[in-house]
């Protein structure tokens, strides 16, 4: 049973179409992550789905039920906020049963919710306190409680952690993917910090101007984004997206960097389908992640690593790794390196390439060649 | 003026030497500081001294001056006894109207002057900003223009000359300031809890009554305040609707500057008779003036 299904959604404002056309199924018991860019429309359709603005045009389904004439409170959903939305005059204990009482569940009933949740959150002594009197962390802890105690079909979290600090943010986000796991309730879960997408979602859908750019897996929308803006919108730093010309080379196919400039990088894919065989002498976009370059001693696990000479221009290093912007041809990649490796700008270095993992764009289309 | 240049400087501290400066300069201020309250105060310094002098002693003597007896008895007289177009009860039943008009004018229209600031900021419908901007016109609309249609609805309503009548106008024209003040104020609450709200299950009333009154108090003190002094002050209609016994205490008062030439003017159960009727504004402003300040600024800081 699909816990959600999203059928060609439009929302406009006045002129503005905010979001054209959305089609989108959530199953039972998954962690969908909403991921784009700031006004992409992702905030838009969850309120949509929530019930908060009605759609333009499509329809909303909820646990195989049509919900566009529902209101909000009817549609088995529980919602967390970015600002949280503790009701400051009420305590803590007092905003976890507000649903419950205008629900008219009994007090017995609200009181022994409020003692799982509390107890599930560590929130117990909290309970007495007005939201003023809360940190960020346990105002967040608050909100989510505030949509447990609901045990509803559907949860929506709009952005819940970015208004932590960095060290709380991925503390929290740990525990809510564990609290998914325990519960087993479907997530919808709009944010636009990639890390909390790759890290949470069962399913990520990137969107981009009203529109779902992809809708997959963590690793085939990393490994295999639908298009060039997913190629570019994921993973710090994104994919290196550059021109390259196709050609053969015996029975496989190369593609070239920089072709007819010196210095030019030939670098061999793997075998490829007919769809792309089309592309022969012409030019297309290479998408490859900077971690599939790295410095020259390295090699891929199993197969021979291509080797390129490239120039340094910059090597930023972060600690962890050494992020290094290379020159081939005139054409600039960023590549990953050990944090040991010193590279001096200006130098020529060389590089081994993995070539398993690259993508190929139609120029035109900027979608990927299948 | 001296000038610092003597001073060794050097040796003194900056803050002490800057004192030096601003001495004369800041003595100057306080005079004309001094000089203006003294000036502003002047007309309630006279009201309070005469309001406990004798009218013989106002009379004989000038105006102005220190009272040679405390005439206490003028507050019981302008209260209860003083003569006030041809009625001699004082100022009390006048000061029932007033009450009797200002608190229903008062609390009815704050309470619907936050439902529609509540609605027209946290509810969003078609024509809302319309309806705002008709609304708020009303604040810009000069009382007399108003004199004639009010008199056409108090007619139709059977309402002429009765304390109702006033009722009605002070309520129906104060929501426009209600409205407008309330609205300012709850455009702050964040659209987030009103869809939070709206999740848990609750509707216009209840978010209202649970979620927005609670954060209300400042802004209903600034509105109750200012609707109890502009309607207990108001002074137009009062005179115009309204006559005899059922005139609230501001009309009244005009009837005691009328005196018959042949008597001594009683100037100080006059005067006793007008700080009565300030009493209730005066109280409600000491009680309530620190919020009130706080409650006009409160928008502009967060």
């Amino acid at each position: 049973m699909a816990a959600l299904s999203v059928r060609g959604v439009h929302k406009r404002f006045g002129p503005v179409e905010v979001l054209k056309g959305i089609d989108l199924t959530v199953e039972n018991g998954e962690f969908a992550v909403l991921l784009g860019p700031s006004g992409c429309g992702k905030s838009t359709l969850l309120n949509v789905v929530a019930g908060l603005e009605r759609p333009s045009a499509g329809t909303v389904e909820i646990g195989d039920r049509v919900v566009n004439d529902i209101e909000p409170k009817d549609r088995d959903i529980a919602m967390v906020f970015q600002s949280y939305a503790l009701y400051p005059a009420m305590t803590v204990r007092r905003n976890i049963t507000f649903g419950m009482e205008c629900r008219g569940v009994p007090k017995q009933q609200q009181s022994e919710a409020v003692a799982r949740v509390a107890g599930l959150l560590q929130i117990d002594g909290l309970l007495e306190r007005k939201p003023a009197q809360l940190s960020g962390g346990q105002r967040q802890r608050v909100a989510m409680g505030r949509a447990l105690v609901r045990d509803p079909l559907l949860f929506l979290f709009d952005e819940p952690l970015s208004n932590l600090d960095a060290k709380l943010r991925v503390d929290m986000r740990t525990e809510i993917k564990q609290l998914h796991q325990r519960i087993g309730t479907t997530i919808v879960y709009v944010t636009h910090d990639q890390i909390e997408a790759m890290t949470m979602a069962s399913r990520i859908a990137v969107m981009d101007r009203g529109e779902i750019q992809q809708f997959d897996s963590p690793e085939t929308v990393y490994n295999r984004p639908a298009n060039l803006f997913v190629a570019r919108f994921l993973g710090t730093p994104p994919m290196n997206t550059v021109p390259a010309r196709l050609a053969r080379d015996g029975d496989s196919l190369v593609a070239i960097v920089g072709a007819d400039q010196p210095g030019q990088a030939t670098l061999p894919l793997p075998p490829q389908t007919a769809a792309v065989r089309a592309y022969m002498d012409r030019e297309v976009v290479l998408g490859i992640r900077p971690e599939c370059i790295s410095d020259g001693a390295r090699r891929a696990a199993g197969i021979p690593a291509t080797r390129i000479e490239a120039e340094v221009e910059v090597s930023e290093p972060t600690g962890a790794e050494t992020i290094v912007l290379i020159r081939i041809a005139g054409v600039r990649l960023r590549a990953r390196v050990a944090p040991d490796i010193k590279l001096s700008p200006g130098r020529p270095a060389s590089f081994s390439v993995d070539t398993r993992t690259i993508c190929l764009f139609d120029p035109q289309t900027e979608r990927l060649i299948a | 003026m001296p000038t610092p240049s003597g001073v060794p400087v050097a040796s003194a501290p900056v803050v002490s030497a800057a004192h030096f400066i601003l001495r004369p300069t800041r003595w100057l201020i306080y005079a004309a500081l001094t000089a203006s309250a003294l000036f502003f105060l002047a007309p309630l310094v006279v009201v309070l001294l005469n309001s406990v002098r004798t009218g013989q002693e106002i009379g004989l003597g000038s105006l102005i001056g220190w009272p040679s007896v405390f005439a206490w008895d003028n507050y019981a007289q302008a209260w209860s006894s003083y003569c006030i177009a041809q009625r001699c009860d004082g100022i009390r039943m006048y000061m029932g109207n007033s009450l009797a008009m200002v608190i229903p004018a008062t609390i009815v229209s704050t309470a619907l002057g936050a439902l529609a600031g509540y609605s027209i900021s946290l509810w969003r419908f078609r024509g809302d900003s319309v309806i705002f901007a008709v609304v708020i016109m009303g604040v810009f609309l000069p009382e007399q223009m108003k004199l004639i249609p009010w008199a056409l609805v108090l007619r139709q309503f059977g309402l002429s000359n009765t304390v109702g009548a006033l009722i009605l106008i002070h309520t129906v024209q104060g929501l426009s300031f209600t409205t407008l003040f309330c609205r300012n104020y709850f455009v702050g609450i964040p659209q987030d809890l009103m869809k939070a709200a709206r999740v848990d299950g609750a509707g216009y009333f209840r978010i209202f009554w649970r979620i927005v009154l609670p954060l209300s108090p400042p802004i209903l003190v600034v509105t109750v305040i200012w609707q109890f002094t502009g309607i207990w002050n108001e002074f137009l209609y009062g005179v115009t609707f309204t006559t005899g016994a059922q005139q609230p205490v501001t009309a009244a008062l005009i009837a005691i500057s009328v005196t018959a030439p042949t008597d001594v003017p009683q100037y100080g159960i006059q005067s006793a008779a007008v700080l009565l009727a300030a009493l209730p504004t005066l109280l409600v402003y000491f009680f309530g003036g620190q919020y009130f300040l706080r409650g006009l600024t409160a928008g502009a800081i967060k």
